[in-house]
């Protein structure tokens, strides 16, 4: 377990905002793909993958990745890892 | 003596705004040397020097546009110093651009990276004893900015790059005419592949897919080398090097193509690793000169939130541009089945100035041949 999932979102939220500074992650629904919703492309994915990693010290294997597109799987997956 | 002028940084380049000497006069220079930061319409660039020698005198202050082609400094070529340890502010590009945002000057902060460099831990110290001084540039969202000046802006001006982008496409669109092919290609292979290697990985050594069209793309230029070069008032030059623009879209529009160097000659951990490091300074405004001006053909990738297929423009004096889709699952015939494959539609623009659609296509069978051994390139 990587966290409780109050600390899980406030750290995806903290390396979402370092990816997109200028969004709003208050008003982000948190079923929509991040990717699309906030023009993440596939680098800037890859990047958030191993912030959120190292921050969790968790290791989310590469065919998993995709289990964190929005956030709301993201804290599911991440709290169960 | 020589001097140290200005150089074109792109077919779209006129001027240049000095940002920051990263030299001294008496300092010893040696070709590859960052040397100055000039702004420009793709962000603040650090600006190379192709001599050896010794700065003699700086002719242009911080804050002063100039043309390209002025003289920016005085060369002195002359003995090595036995005695010289100074060579000007040594700083990670991460430090250089928070420095720029808190507005502190790099010659006043102690560094203790690699070589006394300045890292981005040692510029957060500075801040907390350094008041800003007139330097300062604006501060990014995320900070109280020091001071509201406008002078200098580190980053892009989106306008001024629209613009940028505007001039070098409308040439591009007069003067080359483009032909255009696309073939589709199976990933099935090369994405097993990549997903058996990445499985033994840490997510930060993790390699994305893209490095593999990247290098295939390199190698597939040794067989057609006519795509790689530069054509320039009636004559086509071939270089040797395959420097490739990777064309890289900026948050709040715009996008550059700054060249990953010598691709054919990389391992594709290496490629990563400098595909990584090319895109977080094209983000953050701190591209290199030699990468603004050697691209000798861009690769253009949409990446998985993209569509399928992109016809890309050359840009000038380039000669080709490679278009990659994202990655589709269709149906596919094999061995007179029909399997689901993941597709890519790879296509290519090139001018028929210098080449033919049955060269262009020879480039594109290659491509694919190379992406069907992933575990060769």
């Amino acid at each position: 377990m990587a966290g409780s999932v109050e600390q899980i979102r406030e750290i995806l939220k903290r390396e979402l905002k370092n990816l997109a500074p200028e969004a709003d992650l208050d008003a982000l629904d948190p079923t929509v793909d991040i990717r699309e919703e906030l023009d993440i492309d596939s680098f800037d994915f890859a990047r958030y993958i191993t912030a959120i990693s190292e921050a969790l010290s968790v290791d989310v294997p590469d065919q998993d990745a995709l289990k964190l597109s929005t956030l709301e799987r993201a804290e599911q997956y991440l709290a169960k890892i | 003596m020589a001097d140290f002028t200005l150089p074109s940084l792109g077919a779209d380049m006129e001027e240049g705004t000095l940002v920051e000497w990263l030299v001294k006069p008496g300092d010893q220079v040696k070709s590859g040397d960052p040397v100055v930061v000039i702004e420009t319409t793709k962000g603040a660039i650090e600006t190379e020097i192709f001599e050896n020698g010794r700065v003699g005198e700086l002719r242009v202050k911080v804050g002063e546009r100039v043309p390209v082609g002025t003289v920016l400094a005085t060369i002195v070529s002359s003995e090595p110093v036995a005695s010289q340890t100074s060579s000007g502010v040594r700083a990670s590009p991460a430090a250089r651009k928070r420095a720029a945002e808190l507005g502190l000057v790099l010659a006043d902060i102690r560094g203790t990276g690699p070589g006394d460099a300045i890292t981005l831990p040692d510029v957060e110290a500075g801040e907390k004893q350094a008041l800003p001084t007139t330097e300062a540039v604006t501060g990014t969202a995320t900070e109280p900015a020091p001071q509201q000046s406008t002078r200098l802006k580190r980053g892009f001006d989106p306008e001024l790059m629209r613009q940028a982008i505007a001039t070098a496409m409308t040439k591009s669109k007069r003067d080359i005419p483009h032909y255009y092919l696309s073939t589709q290609i199976d990933m099935q292979r090369a994405q097993q592949w990549l997903t058996e290697e990445n499985a033994t990985r840490k997510a930060a050594d993790r390699l994305l897919q893209v490095v593999l069209p990247l290098k295939a793309m390199a190698l597939a230029l040794r067989k057609v080398p006519e795509l790689n070069g530069f054509y320039k008032e009636g004559v086509f030059e071939q270089f040797e090097g395959i420097h490739i623009g990777v064309a890289i879209a900026l948050r709040g529009g715009g996008l550059v193509a700054p060249a990953l160097h010598d691709v054919d000659r990389k391992t594709l951990d290496q490629l990563m690793h400098d595909l990584n490091d090319l895109i977080l300074r094209a983000r953050t405004g701190m591209l290199r000169s030699s990468e603004m001006s050697d691209p000798t053909i861009t690769l253009t990738n949409m990446g998985d939130t993209g569509v399928e297929q992109i016809f890309g423009v050359i840009y000038p004096p380039q000669v080709a541009i490679l278009g990659l889709g994202k990655v589709v699952e269709r149906p596919w015939a094999v061995e007179g089945k029909v399997e689901l494959r993941p597709i890519i539609t790879a296509s290519l623009s090139a001018d028929h100035r210098v080449s033919d659609g049955h060269r262009g296509a020879i480039f594109l069978n290659t491509l694919n041949k190379l992406l069907q051994t992933p575990e060769a390139l």
